[in-house]
């Protein structure tokens, strides 16, 4: 479903991304875990193209969406994104922030999407929020609803960015719950997350990232039980106590 | 002979005497160029803001190497649109208004020859350039404001750049911006005093003539402070208000 070849990024001298190769298939769900500044989240800012890789290619769906002729916009619409803070809109209503996008891009009326929303925030237990300010809304509340926000396009994959990092610890269960939810019910995700026992208990696929590079990546049994690269070990032993 | 009973005592013969030209002339016109110069000024304003932030490259496709650095790849950045935009905005920012206005007033006119404008609608549009510049700069900070996580989680979405313009920062960018332009507005309320250098009518203009008419000019000046000062903070009070009500939203 996506497939990123030789991916190379930079900012200013600093070299982040320095060849990934890595494909994701349909219904897969990939984590991706490694320390901090390894090039996870860059790299996954990549696949929907908010960072520009300086080469490489990322097709997605059999099309090269590097390229310049490419209409990113259409193909952004197939891959929902949920960022570590949120980002919801606080000028709308929990609603409006759900049927934003589906009326504004898919131009559906408001009236259907109204009704999409509501079905999609009775999901998560959101729907009696519905009139309310976004701002209203605790850090769980409102990640589950950037989470809402992003399905209600219908995309084939999922983008997760460090989903629960910027949640207080009792927030985080709700959030991961909804993501676990998603993955069962056949959702192709792609997450970036520090929480090891939710990337071992959801994912088909650990990938671990460092320097740049992708150091390793097997099953989560492979990854967390019996970890080859020295660095793997080095992290794994250092997050899991 | 300076004492402050006898300074009362002018100040309310002035009062008695003068009250319409300080009013229907004075505050008439001072407030008529300030809301002329503020609005036209906000809508340049604002026109310059997007010209600023616009992404036109016309010379982009030049860079085929995709090159980092070198004058190919400045060329490749080059926005001449952005270019003129901020180099219009630094021009009227860091040259003084009175030396615009002298520009605009006495030294335009002989040069554009085809419009006959007054004087009063060269000092206008002299107040509502200089004034679109600082505006600008208002607009622009109040779009740069808004978190770009904001922009992302739009364009993440599928919306192209102008939906994202319009539908998500724009909304937010406002509140921040409205309270600024109401600022701007109190302060050009004090610049078009510099008007009075061409005898325009506005509120300076005014302690001008009732001066030359009774030599009473500490009176009228403080005739003058007065009603500037009552003018300036009333309407910042009431920018106050409005701006936290926008904030208690």
């Amino acid at each position: 479903m996506i497939q990123t070849i030789d991916l190379y990024k930079s900012f200013g001298d600093l070299q982040v991304l320095k060849g990934i190769n890595e494909h994701v298939a349909p219904r897969e769900v990939i984590s991706i875990i490694g320390p901090s500044g390894g090039g996870k989240s860059t790299f996954l800012r990549c696949l929907n193209m908010l960072e520009t890789p300086d080469s490489g290619q990322i097709f997605f769906e059999g099309v090269d969406i590097t390229s310049e002729k490419v209409d990113i916009d259409l193909h952004r619409q197939k891959m929902g994104m949920v960022f570590q803070h949120f980002n919801v809109f606080p000028h709308l209503s929990v609603l409006e922030n759900v049927t934003l996008a589906p009326t504004v891009v898919k131009k559906i009326s408001k009236i259907e999407a109204n009704e999409q929303a509501m079905e999609l925030l009775n999901r998560v237990g959101l729907a009696d929020k519905a009139n309310e300010s976004a701002t209203s809304l605790s850090g769980g509340q409102k990640q589950r609803l950037a989470i809402v926000r992003a399905l209600a396009m219908e995309p084939d994959v999922m983008l997760f960015d460090e989903p629960t990092s910027a949640l207080d610890p009792e927030m985080v269960g709700e959030v991961l719950d909804v993501i676990k939810g998603l993955v069962k019910d056949g959702m192709t995700s792609v997450i970036v997350t520090h929480e090891m026992g939710f990337a071992k208990e959801v994912s088909d696929r650990v990938v671990f990232m460092d320097g740049g590079i992708v150091a390793e990546e097997g099953t989560p049994d492979e990854i967390f039980g019996n970890p080859q690269n020295p660095r793997t070990k080095d992290f794994l032993s250092k997050v899991l106590y | 002979m300076f004492s402050l009973a006898t300074i009362f005592e002018n100040i309310k013969t002035l009062l008695e005497n003068y009250w319409q030209v300080f009013i229907f002339e004075g505050v008439k016109y001072t407030l008529i160029l300030s809301a002329i110069a503020v609005f036209f000024g906000s809508i340049f304003g604002i026109v310059i803001a997007l010209g600023r932030m616009s992404n036109w490259r016309p010379f982009h496709s030049l860079n085929k190497k995709k090159a980092k650095k070198g004058f190919i790849y400045k060329l490749s950045e080059f926005n001449p649109i952005s270019f003129l935009c901020s180099a219009y905005t630094e021009i009227l920012r860091d040259t003084p208004l009175l030396l615009q206005l002298y520009f605009f007033v006495i030294i335009l006119p002989t040069i554009i020859k085809f419009v006959d404008f007054s004087m009063f609608t060269w000092t206008s549009i002299a107040l509502a350039l200089n004034s679109a510049a600082y505006v600008s700069e208002l607009v622009r900070s109040g779009i740069q404001a808004v978190d770009k996580g904001q922009t992302e989680a739009a364009r993440s979405l599928g919306m192209n750049k102008t939906q994202t313009m319009v539908k998500v920062v724009l909304p937010q960018a406002v509140k921040n911006i409205l309270p600024a332009i109401g600022s701007e507005f109190v302060s050009i309320i004090k610049e078009t005093s510099m008007a009075s250098t061409f005898f325009i009518g506005d509120l300076m203009t005014s302690y001008l003539k009732v001066k030359g008419a009774t030599y009473l000019a500490l009176e009228a000046l403080i005739i003058v402070a007065v009603i500037y000062f009552i003018l300036t903070f009333v309407l910042s009070k009431i920018i106050l208000a409005y701006e936290r009500r926008l904030n208690s939203k």
